[in-house]
């Protein structure tokens, strides 16, 4: 292994092709964001700054923007306390069909989302409930749900389960030895899957163009101004904020999900 | 847990009955009926779709693995412990952040007037802007492959993780060369991953609605864009109901089958 072979080279080349590929194409958003032309086309024809303050100043843009991130929020604290109880459930107590049930949470991963988009639109009409943001949190929580398990599950499968069995003997109940144990050991695992889901919620598009109704969420607006080819340097600018924002959250998720499991790094050190 | 279950069963079993009703101007017909399933098969537009819609995924299914390969290999066995962290984490943003701008980043690339075409254009290569370059079949499998290439990724480097690496030493010291090694022990292991990432690939792509509405044109069309159509322009729900299921339960059947063969395969080389 230490040798540097030739084979080991090829891979690397290929490996930084391959994020090339992968990058690349994104990076054409911010580059033409501050591009001072409405078309959206080679050569450049200047710097400016123009098409972020139009995008401030777009008072739908702040509506949509602002549905987004409650839906977002609501979505992250649902889902992440749901994914909490089925991870500790999952992995605590031995749960009759346990594989199965974990299985069928983890199926909104292998069905489109259109389907499960109209599935619970059907749904909310039979009911006869609104259209509204309640909605979308609902269809949101659905798939995201799965993600915070699985994060969570490794988190709860990486700590040493006999500190809670001391906590036990040592004459906690099972509630203080939640929050004084298992509640800490477990909050890197807690945040990644808040920041995680929010990410996922925030950026959703179909299910959320589905069970909106008339309050447009941001990828709800963004896919309006497409329409517009006058707009698009705006929905550019636009979207180059929210990918660097959400590259920021998850790296900052990935992190503080890494944190501990390890073992290099000390848990709240 | 159980209220989760229900949370995802009651929609779907909903839809499967929607399926079985008729749209009657405004009212519903609620009385038991094939008939949107046989319309689903009889008309050419729809069986067309389908074939459409299954080609493009399987070819985005096949351009988006093999490649991922090389990729998930070098991460699990070519990349030292302490950087390992920094390339799965450039690998999984995309997987994480907002599939509508990445499909939209490459409208502007593949667009008449796109970053391609005025490139070349600017450039002196061409003086012409390429036509087929937006607007097709080609347009959405490359669209979809780049934006489905952390799927791909992720399954088949968690497979290659966990193999074990003294079956490797073990094949080297019983002779095996490097290439002969990979095909016999490295390939086998990691299999789960790549069936998984097929899978993973496969069946959200088929019933894509974003791709085919930015970048396919009216050849690139998929049977999601009918499914939106039926219920939210016409507002035949049954209708879009029937194309649904009928969708999900083709890609469903296709996807046991190849992996039941995928099995096989492997199991008469051993």
């Amino acid at each position: 292994m230490m040798r540097p072979r030739r084979g080991r080279i090829w891979l690397f080349f290929y490996a930084v092709l391959y994020l090339a590929f992968l990058y690349l194409p994104v990076l054409f958003l911010p580059l033409f964001s501050f591009n001072d032309s409405a078309f959206i086309a080679f050569p450049l024809v200047g710097f400016t700054t123009k098409w972020y303050a139009q995008m401030l100043a777009d008072s739908a843009m702040h509506q949509a923007l602002w549905n987004s991130l409650k839906v977002g929020f609501a979505v992250a604290l649902i889902s992440t306390a749901l994914g909490l109880l089925a991870a500790k459930a999952l992995t605590r107590y031995r749960l009759p069909g346990g594989a199965a049930v974990l299985g069928f949470t983890s199926l909104p991963l292998f069905i489109p989302d259109i389907v499960l988009g109209i599935s619970i639109l059907i749904l909310l009409n039979a009911v006869g409930m609104p259209l509204s943001l309640m909605s979308v949190v609902l269809g949101h929580v659905l798939i995201c749900a799965p993600f915070a398990i699985t994060v969570l599950m490794s988190r709860f499968d990486g700590f040493d389960r006999s500190l809670e069995e001391a906590s036990l003997d040592l004459g906690e109940n099972a509630w203080t030895t939640f929050w004084r144990i298992t509640f800490p050991l477990v909050l890197p695992g807690i945040i990644s899957s808040l920041l995680l889901t929010f990410i996922v919620s925030f950026d959703e598009f179909l299910i959320a163009y589905f069970l909106a109704g008339t309050d447009a969420t941001l990828p709800i607006y963004i896919w309006g101004q497409l329409r517009f080819p006058y707009k698009l340097p705006v929905v550019l600018a636009l979207g180059a904020v929210i990918l660097i924002v959400s590259c920021v959250l998850v790296v900052i998720a990935e992190w503080v999900r890494g944190l501990g499991v390890d073992g290099k790094r000390p848990v709240g050190a | 847990m159980l209220v989760m279950l229900a949370a995802m069963a009651a929609p779907m079993a909903l839809l499967a009955v929607y399926s079985f009703w008729t749209q009657e101007g405004l009212a519903l017909d609620m009385h038991f009926t094939l008939d949107r399933y046989a319309e689903v098969f009889s008309r050419e537009t729809y069986r067309e779709l389908f074939y459409r819609s299954l080609y493009i995924s399987s070819l985005v299914t096949v351009v988006t693995v093999l490649p991922a390969y090389p990729m998930a290999y070098f991460v699990a066995f070519h990349v030292p412990q302490r950087t390992k962290f920094v390339w799965l984490i450039l690998l999984t943003i995309p997987f994480w952040t907002s599939y509508l701008l990445r499909v939209f980043a490459w409208k502007i690339i593949l667009g008449y007037n796109g970053v391609i075409n005025s490139g070349l254009m600017a450039l002196g290569v061409i003086h012409q802007p390429f036509e087929f370059l937006l607007y097709n079949t080609t347009a959405v499998v490359v669209t979809l492959a780049h934006a489905w290439a952390a799927f791909a990724i992720l399954p088949i480097y968690v497979s290659l993780e966990k193999i074990d690496r003294s079956l490797l030493e073990a094949a080297s010291d019983l002779g095996d060369g490097p290439i002969r090694r990979f095909f016999r022990i490295t390939l086998p292991l990691s299999l789960p991953g790549v069936i998984g990432a097929a899978v993973l690939i496969f069946v959200p792509t088929t019933g894509d609605y974003v791709t085919p509405t930015l970048v396919g044109g009216s050849d690139g069309v998929m049977i999601a864009n009918v499914i939106e159509v039926q219920f939210a322009k016409i507002g035949n729900w049954p209708m879009g109901a029937a194309l649904s299921i009928a969708s999900m339960a083709a890609v469903g059947l296709i996807t046991l089958l190849s992996v039941q063969a995928v099995r096989m395969a492997v199991a008469r080389t051993r």
